[in-house]
């Protein structure tokens, strides 16, 4: 057996079989599980509270308007002051007091419609009684100047703009939603990846010095391939751990949300009212069509061999240079001032992502991000369900194997000096002289 | 090739730090050859480029005739100062890693494996993680695996360290035999009673250069200071002054039944043990006369100093 294979193999056990790698690849699922249940929980104690909101409709005209649902029962008062209003809401315990002034005149509304309420309102408690109020204060003062409201009813137009690019294939503001969570998603899981495992190589290459094996195995097996045996061995850990998580976190929320009922679905995340506002129009069998649509006009293959490549050369360029820094470190509270430059490029990909990508995927920043090669996996993850020229691809890709391979190098000359030296915590300007060792 | 080993003009810079200037050794096979030299004047450079951690700037390397490569790695074992092994992995589990890393079949490794651990009775180790045991039990795994392969170059960088009495001795035995069994030793090591007892030949290496080498005995030669250790019962009170006055006389101490009169006298060139003994033959009982050798000791604090 070769050294490498032997090394990989050595890594990837001892990962595994370490006790806290265990507890967490167990444990995460579940707590993750368990918090979402708690938040969604309680998200929707908050949503099925009664409310009860008393109104004092001084002028009449809107008093129609409020109808008690499951969820707010509106008590409408009559014959009161607005101070005795305020007392009798008070001593109820009501949500709080809705008032509507006298109106004279529709031109003149403004200002003449107060809630008064104990704690500060929901946002959400406002704009609907705002919504309801103004439907009907529209409709009567529409009645009063004569405008007919079934014509205008009749009249209204509606339009979903149908998408298609100039080869003839055709999208839907769906699909952009779709293409968004792929991107998305594939971008962070890389971002993720990354951060998680790359440390845990650090680590490894830390606790190689720190037992002062270092010099009995370098005796033995070169240097980088100790490194590619550690990046290798600790990422293939990191996919058994990645597929356990998916799997027991997939098991996990189906179990619980038959167990307690919650539907997830009913989790409202900005992203989900996205989802929602996109799919407003057709109904509900439509709505699992128009994705599946979506899913078959995402370019699969592209998308799955650009996501192997940009993710492995992504993550391995990340990688090495965690390795040289535990190289070059003796414990890992050194490790600190190392890490930002790494932090950063890394970062600032996922924030590209986030708000470019999504306001333009073909925009000039997105584009340059997913050149720069310390970038481009994540940015470039993230542009490619929304279709970006193969030459681009290629380009970036070349790109980012080229800087992988140097960093490699780089990383490789930091490790072989590195992991023999001790005690002192080495400057930037030494790493730069270990180089031309 | 009577020599296995044959370090030629060897140089390594570290920036503007010259570990090694243009250092040659030859290491005879089959004895063992003991590196010496203070902290820091290139010991473990020059074991390192042996072992190809580190390349050299200038020179060349020869083991058994032939320059270093990397099926080399295989035909030297080593055992270096800064030394420790996986905290979490299991003993076996981990003298066979290193064992298959030295290019050894699985199986092979395993039966030489339970062969030296019966032998240095460590066999109920097995199973064992390296945090539950001491440091010297540690260090005995540690030369276990150094040797496992069977290679033809040893490297010991200060292997007693660590060590209680009785477990050096008997490392110190295994390294004998495996001497006698045809292994080639090279001894880096501070101590210089283990240098005596065990090295037939050494090399002094003293501000990355090295300032002496050859065959131990050689080495003594050429130290001698022709001075002879004498214990004396004098005829007469005025021994002592006669002698103060012909040769370069200073006192000594040893131990003797009587009390004698104890010096050291060191000879001219031109002067015989033999002048002396019959000299002194006639002024009184002689109880002592031996010639002093310099110790490994004293050549090395005299050449450090020298330099």
């Amino acid at each position: 057996m070769n050294h490498l294979s032997l090394i990989i193999q050595r890594e990837y056990l001892t990962k595994v079989r370490n006790k806290s790698f265990l507890i967490m690849t167990i444990l995460s699922p579940l707590i993750m599980i368990a918090l979402i249940t708690v938040v969604v929980y309680l998200s929707q104690m908050n949503n099925n509270k009664q409310r009860t909101i008393s109104v004092l409709d001084e002028s009449g005209f809107v008093t129609n308007a409020f109808k008690s649902t499951e969820k707010t029962t509106y008590n409408i008062l009559t014959g009161v002051t607005l101070e005795n209003a305020k007392t009798i809401v008070e001593e109820q315990g009501d949500y709080g007091l809705l008032h509507i002034n006298k109106i004279e005149n529709f031109d003149l509304v403004d200002g003449s419609v107060q809630f008064y309420s104990e704690d500060s309102p929901s946002l959400s408690v406002i704009s609907s009684l705002e919504n309801k109020i103004e439907k009907e204060l529209t409709n009567q003062n529409m009645a009063q100047k004569g405008i007919d409201i079934e014509t205008i009813n009749a009249s209204k137009i509606k339009i979903d703009i149908s998408q298609e690019n100039f080869s003839g294939v055709k999208s839907s503001k769906i699909d952009s939603v779709v293409k968004l969570a792929f991107g998305g998603a594939a971008g962070y899981l890389l971002f993720m990846f990354i951060i998680i495992y790359g440390n845990m190589i650090m680590r490894s290459v830390i606790e190689e010095k720190t037992s002062r094996i270092i010099e009995v195995i370098i005796s033995s097996v070169k240097p980088v391939q100790l490194m590619l045996g550690k990046i290798i061995g600790t990422s293939l850990a990191g996919i058994t751990q990645f597929v356990i998580w998916i799997i027991l976190g997939g098991v996990l929320l189906t179990v619980v949300s038959a167990i307690f009922g919650i539907d997830f679905a009913q989790a409202q995340t900005p992203q989900q009212e996205l989802m929602r506002q996109a799919m407003e129009n057709p109904d509900a069998s439509m709505k699992v069509q128009s994705l599946f649509t979506a899913f078959y006009n995402l370019p699969l293959a592209n998308l799955v061999i650009a996501f192997l490549l940009f993710f492995i050369s992504g993550y391995l360029l990340y990688s090495s240079l965690y390795a040289a820094i535990g190289a070059a470190v003796d414990n890992e509270t050194d490790t600190q001032q190392f890490m930002l430059p790494i932090l950063m490029p890394l970062i600032l990909a996922v924030y590209v992502g986030m708000f470019t990508v999504i306001e333009d995927p073909h925009g000039t920043v997105s584009t340059i991000f997913s050149f720069i090669p310390f970038t481009s996996p994540v940015v470039m993850l993230m542009r490619i369900p929304f279709g970006v020229p193969i030459w681009q691809q290629i380009v970036s890709l070349l790109l980012l194997i080229g800087t992988f391979l140097l960093t490699v190098w780089f990383a490789a000359k930091i490790y072989r000096v590195g992991i023999l030296m001790y005690g002192k915590k080495p400057t930037y300007k030494e790493l730069i002289k270990w180089i031309k060792y | 090739m009577s020599n296995l080993l044959e370090v030629h003009n060897v140089s390594k810079k570290f920036g503007d730090f010259t570990a090694l200037n243009n250092v040659s050794i030859t290491v005879p096979r089959g004895s063992i050859f003991g590196l010496l030299g203070p902290n820091g004047a290139g010991k473990t450079t020059l074991i390192r480029v042996i072992n190809q951690i580190t390349m050299p700037d200038h020179g060349h390397v020869l083991l058994d005739g032939e320059a270093l490569k990397n099926h080399h790695i295989r035909d030297i074992g080593y055992l270096p100062e800064e030394r420790g092994l996986y905290k979490s992995m299991k003993v076996g589990e981990q003298a066979l890693y290193l064992a298959q890393l030295k290019g050894m079949q699985k199986s092979e490794a395993k039966k030489r494996l339970k062969m030296w651990f019966e032998r240095l009775e460590i066999g109920d180790w097995w199973n064992k993680k390296i945090q539950e045991l001491s440091k010297g039990m540690a260090q005995k795994i540690q030369f276990v695996v150094t040797v496992l392969h069977e290679p033809k170059l040893l490297i010991f960088d200060e292997p007693f360290s660590g060590f209680d009495p009785i477990n050096a001795n008997l490392i110190k035995d295994e390294i004998l035999r495996l001497r006698d069994e045809g292994a080639t030793v090279i001894f880096s090591t501070h101590r210089m009673e283990s240098v005596e007892e065990l090295c037939d030949h050494i090399a002094l290496i003293h501000k990355s250069n090295k300032v002496l080498d050859g065959n131990l005995m050689d080495v003594k030669r050429q130290y001698k200071t022709n001075t002879f250790q004498i214990g004396i019962k004098p005829n007469n009170s005025t021994l002592e002054q006669e002698l103060a006055s012909k040769f370069s006389v200073t006192p000594a101490e040893f131990k003797t039944l009587g009390d004698d009169l104890k010096l050291n006298i060191k000879l001219s060139q031109d002067e015989s043990a033999n002048d002396l003994l019959s000299y002194l033959t006639n002024q009184g009982q002689i109880s002592h006369f031996v010639e002093v050798i310099p110790s490994a000791n004293d050549i090395f604090i005299q050449t450090v100093k020298n330099n």
